[in-house]
């Protein structure tokens, strides 16, 4: 099964007590941060507890994600040997504007992989946040084994672009696309940006239904209320269950007759229309409303 | 190994904040207040030691306000203070 | 000739056959011609504080009793026990159906033998803390609202003097948790708490800081049961009545266990049209409610009561339609007691009515689904509500025996951990509500079901829900706390816990400091 990805965590990697509740809410992954939201005076503290919370606390089968400071810092090398000693799953670029960029970071887990005799381990996620990183998605996605998904960063973004979020995200719709082409063509995960605003559910739901509609496998998100939203987005309706469970069934009875051929009412079912069938079943039974005994 | 005096950590809910002084003869004198004193305070007392013996430290006042951590950011931020009282970083460079 | 006159032999037979005097005009009072509103100012229950407590005839050695309805806001307790210290007595049973932290001046009174003994369903803050410590040589005895009610009832607790704060009364007594005049300077609602010691106290004293004209009605207690009226300043601060354990949470973590909560109702089996529910005190608890409202609408079920604390969430769901009745023996808040004072469908409640175990009316009975919170749960469903996991007395027992008891299903929310403190454990510090009274426990980390109640373990696993055992939490919790050591408990009984039968739960110790 696919590695669900429809809500990734934004935690404080200064925040004890957030790094330690945040597996409660259930997000599909947690990201502790170790750029924005540290400041520079506390770079090496959070540090410390970020490497000693992945060590030590029980996160379950939660995929756990750093965003590290760019290697261009003083802090980046220091952050991507803490967090690889640590066992982290995925590091996140923030601000990432070439391929080159994604390089160096691989360049520098590989050394510490070595070192500790785990190659191959770390995955890397990149976000992207300027115009520059939008036009480069292609080459940013494709620029390490490692990649695991592409991200929008907005905020940036935006500013880069001069202009302002809105409501409606018009002035979105070029990088979301583009992001969304970019990791489909390299074959990795779409996330999208975060949605600030907590009293303000409505705007984000129709945000989440926005990004759904484009593609995204998912969204940052700051508040562990936002997570049932995405969820409740990300559900596939009983229909589209009901076909998908059809489709899997078809799959089984040519594989126990040796045939290629896969056909649901008499019509043949093409490859897309498997994957698609997956991705459904992955999402239902994420989401609880069809439970693993129901596959069979 | 010689200290100069540093603090880290906060007295947020889940934090420890964690002071390293000079200390003028051998041995981790620790002071602990903590919400959690009477079920906890043998634990936090032996990660913040264990912590400091395993990087060298040896000798220093400990001056520990605890609100509830738990054993990973004690050593976190015993660590911390610790790199910053030496001025010895625990990642290469 | 039948006049008068004549029948006067008769009527002097007829008065020595009956044992009775025979009337005699020139010894009656004269006629008051005085208008009225002048004369109720005469009335002679008005009086000071103190001709007041002198009038009562309280003794040293006698017991006096308060309630709670103005929570943290309260300023009767104090005010009538400085008064009582200045007077001179000494050795007095305070019998109140709550303490809070406000109430830290009681120490000082207890140091000087003022108060010698102190019934309560709770106590909080730094005389909590000091009584654990073990300040009184009696120890405290805890009782829950019910019982309480109870025990006043049938004279287990008898009251000599009670002092009762309320927002309006006029000079006969007829009092209010609110007031309607423009004068109106607090407001705590209900004074359900308030009422088993208005009628049945030998004698009634009400405190008001709205002295209005008669008749002051509809009212909640009634001149008949009152003995004298006292004006004073304040009784209560109402923008506290939501603080203490009623906290309108934006907590994640409360948010979480509140949704669980929610769906465990919903998908129970007792979720049907003309179902009754009550929330206890505690962030997850009282938001339980708002997370229900939805479901209520979508299914068109329609609550026939809330019952217990009522809160603002309770009043608008009301007013919407989803819940016919409001009893309320408590007002939650300042929404509540405003709705209790507009709305004749929000009923006020006696104690004894609202939960005594004995009383077969009482509301409880006909409670369908409590919510309730817990400082801690052990693994055999036993819940502590009243001393902390640092062995100090840090809550209140409330309706929570009572409700879990009596209701047809029982859902405590607590989370596993409160910083490194475990809720779930082996056997809790203090048993407050039995196991058996149980039937499911939601924490972050997942739903147990008291293996009493298979039905409701299987309708809450066909819907989805994790359930996991107590056992599991337990060792969850210990994982990633580590193990605590023992509290260092002295051997000084401080505190006795009555359960709602009379009978004895528990004792606390005292805690060394």
């Amino acid at each position: 099964m696919k590695r669900l990805r429809r809500t990734m965590m934004f935690v404080p990697g200064n925040n004890p007590g957030m790094m330690q509740d945040a597996y409660i809410y259930g997000p599909d992954s947690i990201m502790l941060d170790l750029e924005d939201s540290v400041t520079m005076a506390e770079k090496d503290t959070a540090r410390l507890l970020v490497y000693n919370a992945l060590k030590s606390i029980d996160y379950g089968k939660t995929e756990m994600v750093v965003r590290i400071n760019p290697l261009s810092t003083p802090y980046g090398k220091k952050d991507v040997e803490a967090v690889v000693k640590a066992g982290v799953d995925v590091i996140r670029m923030p601000k990432t504007e070439t391929a080159e960029e994604v390089v160096e970071v691989e360049r520098e887990i590989e050394r510490v992989e070595r070192e500790i005799g785990c190659l191959g381990r770390t995955q890397i996620m990149a976000a992207i946040e300027s115009t520059l990183g939008v036009v480069n998605a292609y080459a940013i996605a494709t620029a390490s084994k490692r990649m695991m998904g592409i991200a929008l960063g907005a905020e940036d973004y935006c500013a880069n672009l001069k202009t302002q979020r809105s409501p409606e995200g018009m002035e979105l719709l070029m990088a979301r696309q583009t992001i969304v082409v970019a990791a489909r063509a390299a074959g990795i995960d779409a996330l999208d940006t975060v949605y600030s605003n907590l009293n303000d559910m409505e705007t984000f739901r129709k945000e989440v239904e926005l990004i759904h509609q484009l593609g995204f496998d998912g969204k940052s998100i700051i508040n562990p209320r936002q997570i049932e939203i995405i969820n409740e987005v990300f559900t596939p309706t009983q229909k589209a269950i009901d076909k998908a469970l059809a489709v899997i069934a078809a799959i089984k009875e040519a594989e126990s007759k040796g045939s290629g051929v896969i056909a649901v009412n008499g019509k043949m079912v093409d490859r897309p229309v498997v994957i698609r069938a997956q991705r459904v079943i992955d999402l239902a039974l994420a989401s609880g409303v069809i439970k693993k005994e129901d596959l069979v | 190994m010689e200290l100069k005096m540093a603090t880290a950590g906060t007295m947020e809910s889940g934090d420890i904040m964690i002071q390293l002084a000079p200390s003028d003869h051998p041995g981790l004198d620790i002071h602990l207040q903590s919400s959690v004193a009477f079920q906890f305070g043998d634990q936090i007392r032996e990660v913040i030691r264990e912590t400091l013996m395993g990087l060298g430290i040896t000798k220093a006042e400990v001056y520990a306000t605890d609100k509830g951590a738990l054993d990973c950011t004690i050593r976190a931020r015993t660590t911390a203070a610790a790199v910053r009282a030496t001025g010895n970083d625990v990642w290469s460079e | 000739m039948n006049t008068l006159n004549d029948r006067k032999t008769l009527v002097s037979q007829v008065a020595e056959a009956m044992g009775k005097r025979v009337y005699n005009d020139g010894a009656e009072n004269h006629k008051e011609t005085a208008p009225r509103l002048e004369l109720q100012h005469e009335s002679p229950k008005l009086v000071s504080l103190e001709d007041a407590i002198r009038r009562s005839g309280l003794r040293d050695g006698m017991t006096i009793s308060f309630h709670h309805h103005f929570r943290g806001g309260d300023k009767v307790v104090n005010m009538v026990v400085a008064k009582l210290a200045e007077m001179g007595f000494k050795d007095l049973h305070l019998a109140a159906s709550s303490l809070q932290d406000v109430h830290a001046p009681l120490i000082e009174h207890i140091r000087n033998g003022v108060i010698t003994q102190i019934s309560t369903s709770g106590l909080r803050g730094e005389l909590a803390k000091e009584i654990s410590h073990g300040l009184m040589a009696k120890p405290v005895i805890f009782r829950s609202h019910g019982a309480r009610g109870a025990a006043i009832a049938s004279g287990e607790l008898h009251i000599d003097v009670a002092f009762l704060g309320a927002s309006s009364a006029d000079p006969l007594g007829n009092a209010c948790g609110y007031s309607r005049s423009e004068n109106a300077k607090s407001i705590c609602g209900s004074l359900g708490y308030a009422l088993p010691d208005a009628r049945y106290a030998d004698k009634v004293v009400v405190l008001t800081d709205d002295l209005v004209n008669y008749p002051n009605t509809p009212n909640s207690i009634s001149e008949h049961d009152v003995d004298f009226v006292v004006e004073v300043d304040s009784v209560g601060d109402s923008s506290k009545i939501a603080s203490g354990a009623i906290r309108d949470t934006k907590n994640p973590r409360d948010i979480l266990l509140a949704k669980q909560a929610a769906k465990v109702i919903v998908n129970s089996g007792y979720f049907n049209d003309g179902f009754s529910i009550q929330t206890g005190s505690g962030g997850a608890s009282l938001a339980a409610v708002k997370y229900i409202r939805q479901s209520m609408i979508d299914r068109n079920i329609q609550a026939s009561f809330a019952l217990g604390g009522i809160t603002a969430h309770m009043v608008k769901m009301h007013e919407e339609g989803l819940i016919g009745r409001l009893i309320d023996v408590q007002s939650f808040d300042k929404v509540a007691a405003e709705s209790l004072k507009n709305d004749p469908r929000h009923k006020e409640v006696a104690a004894y009515e609202y939960a005594s175990k004995q009383e077969q009316g009482s509301a409880t009975h006909y409670l369908d689904i409590v919510i309730l919170s817990a400082l801690e749960v052990d693994v055999h469903f036993n819940v502590n509500v009243l001393v902390g996991s640092d062995g100090i007395i840090r809550g209140a027992i409330g309706g929570h025996p009572d409700t879990a008891e009596d209701s047809a299903l029982s859902i405590i929310v607590c989370p596993m951990l409160r910083g490194r403190i475990p809720c779930i454990v082996d056997e809790v510090t203090t048993l407050i509500t039995p196991g058996r009274t149980v039937d499911v426990v939601v924490t972050e980390y997942g739903i147990a079901v008291n293996p009493n109640r298979p039905e409701i373990a299987e309708r809450l696993r066909e819907a989805g829900l994790h359930l996991v055992t107590l056992e599991e939490l337990r060792d969850r919790a210990l994982k990633i706390i580590g193990t605590p050591a023992p509290l260092p408990f002295g051997e000084k009984v401080v505190g006795v816990v009555l359960n709602r039968g009379g009978s004895v739960m528990d004792v606390i110790k005292d805690i060394k400091e």
